[in-house]
């Protein structure tokens, strides 16, 4: 909770002002964006090291005075402690992040998890948990914005709400079970698979 | 070897209300989405209509379709395709409706920094859920 209060308020105010820009740029614009910058981010997973459990040899002055630490409890009941480094420039990224969660529509976990896993050595695990309940904030302003602006098609809004929150009940059960080595593929494999998506629909191939 | 750690009450409070929240949210979209569908509750835009707006822009949809901006749904709550909002709107007020309870929590433990934090990400989503915030669309 101490990790994500701090992001959340930037995430969701800069979230409000993406959701004004996504709403005001060309649609295949939108998708190319976020189909490069999802694809980039598969890319930097994947030849990036130490991701599981990032080595934060000391903790900077701003993340010690947020009380950005804490500890968790692997699967094999190892209890792990983790502190953030690079606490600044984590933050005044995830203006960007909330920008490109509110313009792209969709969840910003993409990006999330590497900033808090890649920049402020974060566990991949409390990252992806983090990422997950930011979801629920960053996404709730922004999806206020799509919704008074009477973007909302209840036809396709409501089986995709319910599936995917069907999906997260699961997803989050496995989270809990499964090894952090195979979240790191799955969550590669699926940035994969999303960012060409989105990349082969703006480009209108 | 440790197994189980202590979560703080105030997380554990706002997880169990997202938790029961997010379950009556699904039963509340599963029911009206089956009112909608079955045509139980006529709809205010015409299903065969729906298709035809989805590739098109979103300013074309609102206006073609007569869409209302901001709350104004609530007053075609009694239609089909509108009652859906119901559910929506719980959701997304759940987010609210949680972060009011960290509130009182930190105040208690003197956590202020913290305490301003969730006061003004309470401020940031009902602007955000105010409808003030309203702009024309592409």
């Amino acid at each position: 909770m101490r990790l994500a209060l701090p992001v959340a308020v930037i995430a969701s105010s800069c979230a409000i002002v993406g959701a004004f820009l996504g709403l005001a740029l060309p649609t295949n614009i939108v998708q190319i964006c976020l189909g490069g910058t999802i694809v980039g981010i598969a890319i930097l997973l994947l030849v990036s090291k130490n991701v599981e459990r990032p080595q934060v040899p000391k903790q900077d002055p701003i993340g010690a005075a947020l009380g950005m630490h804490g500890s968790y409890v692997e699967y094999t009941g190892e209890l792990v402690h983790w502190k953030t480094h690079r606490t600044l420039p984590g933050l005044f990224l995830f203006i960007l992040i909330g920008v490109m969660a509110g313009m792209f529509g969709l969840g910003a976990g993409w990006a999330n998890v590497p900033v808090l896993n890649l920049l402020m050595g974060v566990p991949l695990k409390i990252a992806v948990g983090t990422s997950k309940f930011l979801l629920s904030i960053t996404d709730t302003s922004a999806a206020w914005v799509y919704m008074n602006q009477g973007c909302v098609i209840p036809l396709m809004a409501i089986p995709s709400i319910v599936g995917l929150m069907l999906g997260s009940f699961v997803g989050v059960r496995i989270l809990a079970v499964a090894k952090p080595k195979v979240i790191r593929y799955l969550v590669i494999g699926v940035l994969l698979f999303a960012g060409l998506r989105s990349l082969w629909k703006g480009l209108g191939l | 070897m440790p197994t189980e750690m202590e979560t703080p009450k105030e997380q554990v409070l706002y997880a169990n209300i997202l938790f029961y929240g997010c379950w009556l949210g699904i039963l509340i979209m599963v029911v009206t989405y089956i009112l909608y569908i079955s045509g139980l509750l006529t709809p205010y835009v015409p299903l065969e209509k729906i298709t035809q707006y989805w590739s098109q822009p979103v300013s074309q949809y609102v206006e073609g379709a007569g869409i209302p901006l901001g709350w104004g749904w609530v007053a075609l709550v009694g239609k089909g395709d509108f009652i859906n909002f119901l559910g929506i709107v719980l959701l997304a007020g759940l987010t609210i409706l949680c972060f009011l309870t960290l509130i009182p929590a930190y105040l208690a433990q003197k956590e202020w920094v913290y305490a301003a934090i969730t006061i003004v990400e309470v401020l940031v989503l009902i602007l955000a859920a105010s409808g003030v915030l309203v702009t024309g669309a592409h």
